[in-house]
């Protein structure tokens, strides 16, 4: 590179009077804010995007001065985050979210993925019409399946068990949908020449299976669970039809709009931000160490 | 591994999917440690063979053996057999290493390291065992996929293409080296390739196929001087196919007229012996002269030509003839430096010997097996 330069100057030089200099350029301000607009606009989207995250964060350290937090900053304390479960029914709420969304995930990627493998691989009566289907749960409004959902479980005679199960059959209803289209768009771009050459090389078919085919469909599978699980946990309105006298996170903090926030809302919620973003984090260092 | 008597065979090999018939009652025999090429364009039916071989294809009809053993119902992993797949199928989560033993590790055999060791040292890979196929480039991922078959020492190693996607320089090397490593390890190998060059380079023998069906099989140099069908003429290298008209027959030679000239071909090359005729030959065994220069001198010759095309190519020089009959013949001349270059227009004779030429029946179609570029993709 830096001979290629050398030799263009030289060049220009030797060519005699005839090389035209640039005109040294007149920093304007015009000029100086054009170039920095895209940078400019990024910056005030980010910033859009951060704000209520930082004023979560903030609330989060507030000593309100009466028993409910208000939007205002009044004092610093760290008192809120050693007293998560202080608050009545709070921590009870997030055990209930979380069994919810891990049995929910479960269910979901592997009756998802078993589909996601069924529609790709195999070719059987009606597998168009299932492509099809598959994708109504998803185009569903929520409060319409919600409200379907419910007048299902009580005409069956559910209504005295409203409760985890419930929660949990209409969670892995609409998170499958999601699992089977992640799957499928992992599998579709798949060699199967790859699981013949495993064929090839003395592997059976669940060794193919298990060396080749699984973790070849591994980051999909991964990612639909994912996605699940974030579906799930933070799902309000299919769960406030379903969930009975049960009390999931999101149904907590609905219900505590009505008596105020307590300040340990904040911390949960700084807390799920954390967490989620160290797993972004630490995906993204797994994924760049690992070409 | 390696046993006297494990001959591929196939018998009666048929595979039709629907109403197409890919292979159609194929037989054929590679003795053991042979290197043999399936030749033919796309669509020929040759990697439909190959894989029903591999076991990855069912056939509708026949059998395979290997040796007295028939493998046709065994399933892929359970056959002495290998391949090399077009674009390698190289597993892209598992290191080099990794890829290597996974035949090895399959079959549970414990010394897999040390084996996997010494075949990427054969293959010069060494370095690269921790790394990704990805990390690798094309020729590298080849070796791999080489390395990864030969490895499970396989009673018949099956390649695919597998020099396919190389450029032309190192496709080259690799069917160099692929034919050094073949001497080396005694596997008999069986090659499906479009590229008549490089199965005349490495193979041993050569069935040319099309249509599902073998044209012709034999010795590389069998197969080019003395082709048995238009088809085989044409895929394999160049050749003028001239009109004729057969006079008479003898054990040794088969007169016939062209176009009122007379010429002369050895019976061994004669494929038909009664009414119209395609004279063959290729265009490097023809020598063309200023009119009336030479004599006969036993030679076949061709006169009332005319130079219409010239192309120089620095090692040889190609020409186009125009004959009274309307036909261009080519004519290929090396670049000796002991003749002086023919010059668009002049008036020349053709000459060549009567056993550089071939007579195939009149009823083939003469431009069957001619290629064009879009084909050989």
């Amino acid at each position: 590179m830096a001979t290629t330069l050398t030799r263009g100057a030289s060049g220009a030089a030797t060519s005699g009077g005839t090389a035209r200099q640039a005109p040294p350029r007149k920093p304007r301000l015009g000029r100086w804010m054009a170039d920095r607009a895209v940078l400019f606009i990024g910056i005030l989207v980010l910033v859009y995007t951060f704000v209520p995250i930082g004023y979560i964060i903030a609330l989060s350290f507030n000593q309100p001065s009466g028993r409910s937090a208000t939007a205002a900053f009044e004092a610093f304390t760290w008192g809120n985050w050693s007293t998560i479960c202080d608050p009545d029914g709070l921590c009870e709420s997030i055990r209930l979210s979380f069994a919810v969304s891990i049995t929910a995930t479960i269910l979901a990627t592997v009756l998802g993925t078993l589909m996601a493998f069924a529609l790709v691989r195999h070719s059987f009566r009606g597998r168009a019409a299932s492509n099809l289907v598959i994708f109504l749960p998803m185009a569903t409004p929520e409060v319409v399946m919600g409200a379907s959902l419910l007048a299902m479980f009580v005409s069956l005679g559910f209504d005295s068990v409203l409760g985890f199960i419930t929660i949990v059959l209409a969670h892995v209803l609409f998170c499958l949908s999601f699992v089977v289209v992640t799957v499928k768009a992992r599998l579709v771009g798949m060699d199967s020449r790859l699981e013949q050459a495993a064929m090839d090389l003395y592997a059976n078919e669940w060794q193919t299976f298990r060396r080749v085919t699984l973790p070849l469909a591994m980051p999909g599978i991964v990612a639909a669970a994912l996605l699940a699980f974030s579906l799930s946990f933070d799902d309000f309105i299919v769960t406030n039809f379903t969930a009975g006298q049960s009390v999931t996170f999101p149904l907590y903090v609905y219900g505590s709009k009505l008596k105020g926030f307590p300040p340990q809302l904040f911390v949960v919620g700084s807390l799920m931000f954390l967490v989620s973003f160290a797993i972004v984090i630490g995906g993204e260092l797994w994924r760049r160490r690992r070409p | 591994m390696s046993q006297g008597g494990r001959d591929l065979r196939l018998e009666g090999v048929t595979k039709r999917f629907g109403d197409f018939v890919a292979v159609d009652d194929l037989t054929l025999s590679v003795p053991q440690g042979s290197f043999f090429a399936l030749l033919g364009p796309s669509g020929c039916g040759k990697t439909t063979t190959l894989r029903i071989i591999a076991g990855l294809e069912d056939p509708t009809q026949g059998q395979v053996f290997i040796g007295e053993e028939d493998i046709t119902g065994l399933r892929p992993y359970k056959r002495p057999v290998n391949t090399v797949f077009q674009s390698y199928a190289l597993f892209p989560h598992l290191s080099i290493a990794e890829n290597v033993a996974f035949g090895l590790r399959r079959r549970g055999i414990k010394d897999f390291k040390s084996r996997t060791r010494d075949m990427l040292g054969l293959v010069q890979l060494e370095p690269y065992a921790d790394r990704r196929p990805a990390q690798l480039s094309g020729g590298q991922q080849q070796r791999v996929a080489l390395a990864r078959a030969l490895v499970n020492e396989p009673g018949v190693l099956l390649l695919d293409e597998p020099l396919g996607a190389l450029d032309l320089k190192l496709r080259r090397q690799m069917q160099i080296e692929l034919k050094r490593i073949q001497t080396e390890i005694d596997v008999t190998f069986v090659h499906v390739t479009h590229d008549q060059e490089e199965a005349m380079t490495m193979a041993d023998t050569i069935a040319v196929m099309n249509n599902g069906v073998i044209e012709q099989m034999g010795h590389p140099e069998e197969l080019y001087e003395n082709p048995e069908t238009t088809f085989v003429a044409n895929f394999l290298g160049q050749s003028n196919l001239i009109v004729t008209e057969v006079l008479s027959s003898s054990p040794e030679r088969v007169s016939v007229d062209c176009h009122g000239q007379q010429l002369e071909i050895d019976s061994a090359r004669s494929h038909t012996d009664s009414g119209r005729g395609w004279l063959g030959v290729r265009p490097e065994k023809i020598t063309a002269t200023a009119r009336g220069a030479e004599g006969r001198n036993g030679a076949n010759l061709l006169s009332g030509g005319r130079v219409s095309d010239v192309s120089f190519v620095g090692v040889s020089t190609q020409y186009l003839v125009a004959m009274p009959w309307g036909q261009e013949l080519m004519v290929f001349e090396q670049n000796t430096g002991q003749r002086a270059q023919l010059r668009n227009g002049d008036e020349v004779d053709l000459a060549w010997a009567p056993e550089h030429a071939f007579l195939l029946d009149a009823r083939q179609d003469a431009h069957a097996g001619v290629m064009t570029p879009e084909d050989l993709e």
